[in-house]
């Protein structure tokens, strides 16, 4: 999921949904009766994913080629905005299209797909080991107790600061508030994250209430819980500081890039960001902090915070002829040579914990080891199938929160009774 | 319309037919010129201001998009290399074709078929006119959103999908009933006793209307035609479903614009994408403006 | 030319109808069967799709089934604002969509008053200049095309850009505004940047419109004294209404869909949440979550933007369907 692109798309975004809604009165969940054939068969398939613009997925389907000259993949490319991604992915299951054998899917959509009976189980003849893989990013792929898609890449959230400014940066959230004086001292702002009512609201939202030690669902991924003292704690967090100013006023209208290019402005002392800020920070132009800035995991409560996570995961059509190829395909996405392409030629993070310490991944990402830290604690988003539903319930009830315009208790309220009503 | 104006209107016939010609008004009327010059000034300003801003963006360096430098400053034209980079997937150039293209298509047919429409509506005398003009006018009202699921079904039962006539067909469709109305009160205002001397002159209806009447009628034409090619250049919602990458316009191309790392929002190529797509209609609108100034001073009695 | 009113006056009309019967038949079925495919078809299959209800999970395996009959379900979703779970029906909470159904549509009809009110003056006001004889007038007029030409989405991230908190409107004015998230300050964003938008295709309908009135017209006032102020209301404004109530009227239908600019300016957001939220960014919303109760939601768009065009007929004389016979006699009179 990339929040950023979500406002600039949203056109696009009815599409998909429309298809989506369609889809939910016909399927009538029947599909989940395919996907027991063709485990044995093996053949050509088709992977499909988003645009390929660092020209990752092509030397691989090469290399998987050369090696499987009976088994051959063909790559399918989609446009590079996710909601066109996901109304292609619709209209292809509609379809019943048996040539999108394997198919990326951004976490937030999993639940959807699967619980529609697209996606089939990755349980018997189907199962990949998953020992080796980041458990948070296990849980974005996992609906109902049953593994649904194999994890492919990651994204999780850093704590980027100025280290001219701050020696050792502070590990919960009220060590993050005290160093709110030096921010002051410095006349600059103290902390941003994404706050305009988007996507990427949804992600700091759950931040904060996971870091004080909440949820916003029950393990059962179906029982909202935020009317808890514990996610209250963490809502109050970011209210509060942009009460007493510690975010400043203006980061209610921040997504990504506004307070990436705070930050690189030296506006910022601490920023809530994806590790793609980064290089940007380091190579920008218009970057005042090129060698003054550090990251660290996310503050929490008593401890390193909970990040919300991003990624995509890759899963297996119901409609495919060739299932045992396409498991096998999932196997190779997840080797750790394919993981570590992923990183050094996409900038994406693996799923694969051991290659957050690779040295040579390391030296290419220096934020990995960081990045680890933040994953490892990391809690996915509501694993739910009317995930645009509980998202809009986070979004609008956060949002009143912050601006003031409701208090903490009446917000946490609606939005377990919102969520709730969600399905 | 009062009687008021009615009786103004035929007053005016006379006026015209005492010197047997219609001649339109060509902006022979002026206001005090440094009034109008100093409105004209504004209002060009007020135009072109975020344009403005959209260029020095366009030609900013990425790593400054968000400079409030009121010049240029940090000049690069990396931008439009990305935005016509194929090898980043931004396929601006054939785009642009596209677009071009369907807009043609689009005007033109849309114009056919809206003017005959017209005609009718404004000039025929049969049943029913009121219920086909207000179904016309209905059809403009249902949220664009909602329309795109069932077309594309019906799109892809007949293979349409990706194909030019599956963004072609609905953007006609978009751009008609404003095309029918607008041209409906354009022909209701015009001099039909015109038409009506050249059919006594020996001309058939069709004639009459080509000869006399579309001449007449070429700046509201003209107008029209504008009005739908721009909205043909800006239709997305349709086209971002419907298209394939082969006949993608140029909207859906500049949407998909990707920076060079997940997260990040290539503003600046998004600017200069913008620029480049703008100079086309700027240019045309400059040629457009010629023919509805000449439509105008040349149409008259004269056919 | 002295030929013609007789000629109008003698008019059988019987036989004229059948004759133009005909020729309205063919001249209009292209039209016809362009708008019953295109929008006819999709607009009908939304409508049956309004009565059924979204699918909902089966508890125990997890998987969607669909919905069936759902009535009146959907509308009451909206109207009444009933949620409907598992537990039984229930006022919709704040953050349901259906809560902010009210909402949105006041803010809608506030957004398409104001945006039309704004951009017919100022358009009037173009449209006038661009009339006048002066020098450079072909580069104005190329000019106001320049914010229509450039594709909404282009346009609406241009803005955001101009209203974000560090960008160049704060930096120009010396203000620290919060453009997008006041519940004031977002609309107004909002506002300025549509009019800005779409104030041309006003100006143009409208000098289209003033092309064809016969200079004689102002001659003749002239002649007789009239002032400037007088032209304009007593002869301009008149003549020019029948273009002029076509391009409103237009407006205002596109207004009430509005959708990209708060879209991508606000997100919808602003004020306590959702000061900008429209009725098509709640269509939106829902096409996301059920597409069923979306359907309902767009009929209902439907019928209010025909209300609005049909009082708009009614009343305000936006009156294009008026009779070849009836103007007639209004000519002669």
């Amino acid at each position: 999921m990339k929040p950023t692109r979500l406002a600039a798309v949203a056109g696009i975004a009815v599409i998909g949904l429309a298809l989506a809604g369609c889809s939910g009165s016909s399927s009538s969940g029947s599909g989940g009766g395919d996907a027991a054939s063709g485990q044995d068969s093996r053949g050509p398939i088709t992977y499909v994913q988003g645009k390929d613009n660092s020209n990752v997925v092509r030397p691989l389907v090469a290399k998987w080629n050369a090696a499987h000259p009976s088994e051959k993949v063909t790559f399918k490319e989609q446009s590079d905005q996710a909601d066109q991604q996901h109304d292609d992915l619709v209209q292809h299951f509609q379809a019943k299209d048996a040539n999108y054998d394997v198919v990326d899917v951004d976490v937030v959509w999993t639940a959807e797909f699967a619980a529609k009976g697209w996606l089939t189980p990755l349980t018997g003849k189907m199962k990949i080991d998953t020992s080796k893989l980041l458990p948070s990013t296990v849980a974005t792929a996992t609906y109902n107790k049953t593994l649904f898609a194999a994890p492919q890449t990651s994204d999780g959230g850093l704590l980027y600061y100025r280290s001219d400014l701050i020696k050792t940066p502070p590990t919960t959230w009220d060590e993050m508030m005290a160093d709110c004086d030096i921010a002051k001292q410095a006349g600059i702002g103290c902390y941003a994250g994404q706050f305009a009512k988007y996507e990427g609201l949804t992600v700091n939202t759950a931040e904060a209430i996971n870091g004080a030690g909440g949820s916003i669902l029950a393990k059962d991924g179906v029982t909202p819980t935020v009317d808890t003292a514990a996610a209250k704690k963490g809502l109050q967090n970011l209210v509060d500081a942009f009460k007493d100013g510690n975010i400043p006023a203006e980061a209610i209208t921040y997504q990504e890039e506004q307070g990436r290019t705070a930050f690189e402005a030296g506006k910022l002392l601490f920023l809530r960001n994806w590790p793609y800020v980064y290089s940007l920070a380091k190579t920008d132009g218009s970057s005042t902090v090129k060698d003054t800035f550090g990251i660290a995991p996310l503050p929490g409560d008593t401890g390193i915070g909970a990040s919300t996570l991003g990624g995509h995961n890759a899963a297996i059509s119901v409609y495919s002829k060739h299932k045992a190829t396409a498991h096998d395909f999932l196997e190779f996405l997840e080797s750790n040579e394919t993981q570590s392409f992923f990183a050094t030629q996409g900038s994406l993070a693996p799923v694969v914990a051991s290659l957050y310490s690779d040295p040579t991944l390391v030296e290419k990402l220096p934020y990995l080891p960081v990045l680890l830290k933040s994953i490892q604690s990391a809690v996915p988003r509501p694993v739910s199938p009317f995930y645009p539903a509980v998202t809009g319930a986070i979004q609008d009830n956060a949002y009143a929160a912050l601006k003031g315009s409701k208090t903490v208790d009446q917000a946490l309220k609606d939005m377990q009774a919102a969520i709730k009503a969600a399905g | 319309m009062s009687v008021a104006v009615g009786r103004t209107r035929s007053s005016t016939r006379e006026v015209a037919r005492e010197r047997d010609e219609v001649k339109v008004r060509v902006a022979k009327h002026r206001g005090p010129a440094i009034r109008t010059a100093i409105s004209a000034i504004v209002i060009a300003v007020w135009c072109l201001l975020p344009f403005y801003w959209m260029i020095v963006t366009a030609f900013r360096d990425v790593g400054f998009t968000f400079s409030t430098d009121a010049w240029p400053s940090h000049v690069t034209f990396d931008n439009f290399t990305t935005a016509f980079s194929t090898s980043l997937g931004n396929h601006l150039g054939r785009a642009l074709l596209n677009s071009l293209f369907i807009g043609a298509v689009v005007t033109v047919v849309g114009l056919l078929v809206g003017t005959s429409a017209a005609y009718a509506l404004a000039r025929l005398d049969f049943k029913g006119k009121s219920v086909i003009a207000g179904g016309i006018l209905a059809a403009s009202m249902f949220p664009g959103v909602a329309l795109i699921t069932p077309l594309f079904q019906l799109f892809t039962n007949i293979g349409w999908i990706g194909q030019y006539q599956a963004l072609i067909l609905p953007s006609i469709s978009f751009v008609l009933p404003l095309t029918v109305y607008t041209l409906t009160s354009f022909f209701r205002e015009m001099p039909w006793d015109l038409e009506e001397a050249a059919r006594i002159d020996g001309c058939t209806r069709v004639q009459a209307f080509r000869r006399i009447i579309l001449p007449l009628a070429a700046p509201a034409v003209f107008t029209t035609a504008i009005l739908a090619f721009i909205s043909s250049w800006n239709e997305y919602l349709i086209s971002s479903q419907l298209s394939s990458d082969a006949t993608q316009p140029v909207t859906v191309a500049i949407a998909g614009f990707q920076g060079s790392v997940p997260h990040q929002e290539p503003y600046t190529a998004i600017m200069a994408a913008g620029t480049i797509v703008t100079i086309p209609l700027v240019v045309l609108v400059l040629i457009f403006q010629r023919r509805i100034v000449a439509g105008l001073t040349a149409g008259g009695v004269k056919g | 030319m002295a030929v013609t009113l007789p000629l109008a006056k003698s008019r059988k009309k019987g036989g004229l109808n059948e004759a133009h019967g005909r020729w309205a038949f063919y001249l209009i079925v292209p039209t016809g069967i362009l708008l019953a495919v295109v929008i006819g078809y999709p607009v009908i299959s939304a409508v049956i799709m309004s009565f059924q209800k979204d699918a909902g999970l089966d508890k125990a395996t997890g998987l969607f089934v669909a919905g069936g009959f759902a009535g009146l379900a959907n509308y009451a979703h909206w109207f009444l604002q009933q949620c409907t779970t598992a537990a039984g029906t229930s006022a919709c909470p704040p953050g349901n969509i259906g809560a902010v159904f009210w909402e949105a549509i006041g803010n809608t009809l506030f957004f398409t008053v104001c945006t039309v009110a704004l951009e017919t003056v100022i358009g009037v006001w173009m449209a006038i200049i661009m009339n006048r004889n002066f020098r450079g007038r072909a580069l104005v007029r190329a000019a106001i095309l320049v914010p229509w030409a450039i594709p909404t989405a282009v346009t609406a991230k241009l803005w955001y850009f101009i209203f974000d908190y560090n960008g160049i409107l704060n930096h120009v004015l010396g203000t620290h505004i919060i453009w997008t998230s006041g519940a004031w300050s977002s609309r107004f964003a909002i506002i300025i940047a549509d009019t800005w938008k779409t104030t041309p295709f006003m100006a143009l309908l409208i000098l289209a419109g003033l092309q064809l009135i016969p200079e004689e017209v102002y001659e003749a006032a002239s002649m007789d004294g009239a002032s400037t102020i007088q032209r304009f209301f007593r002869i301009t404004l008149p003549l020019v209404k029948p273009a002029l109530m076509v391009a409103v009227l237009f407006r205002v239908l596109d207004a009430l869909r509005m959708y990209d600019l708060p879209a991508i300016l606000t997100g919808g957001g602003g004020g306590t949440g959702n000061s900008t939220t429209t009725l098509s960014i709640l269509v939106v919303q829902q096409i996301r979550q059920g597409f069923n109760s979306a359907s309902a939601l767009s009929t209902i768009t439907f019928l209010l933007v025909f209300l609005v065009a049909f009082l708009f007929v009614r009343f305000l004389g936006a009156n294009v369907v008026q009779t070849q016979a009836a103007q007639q006699r209004g000519e002669l009179k």
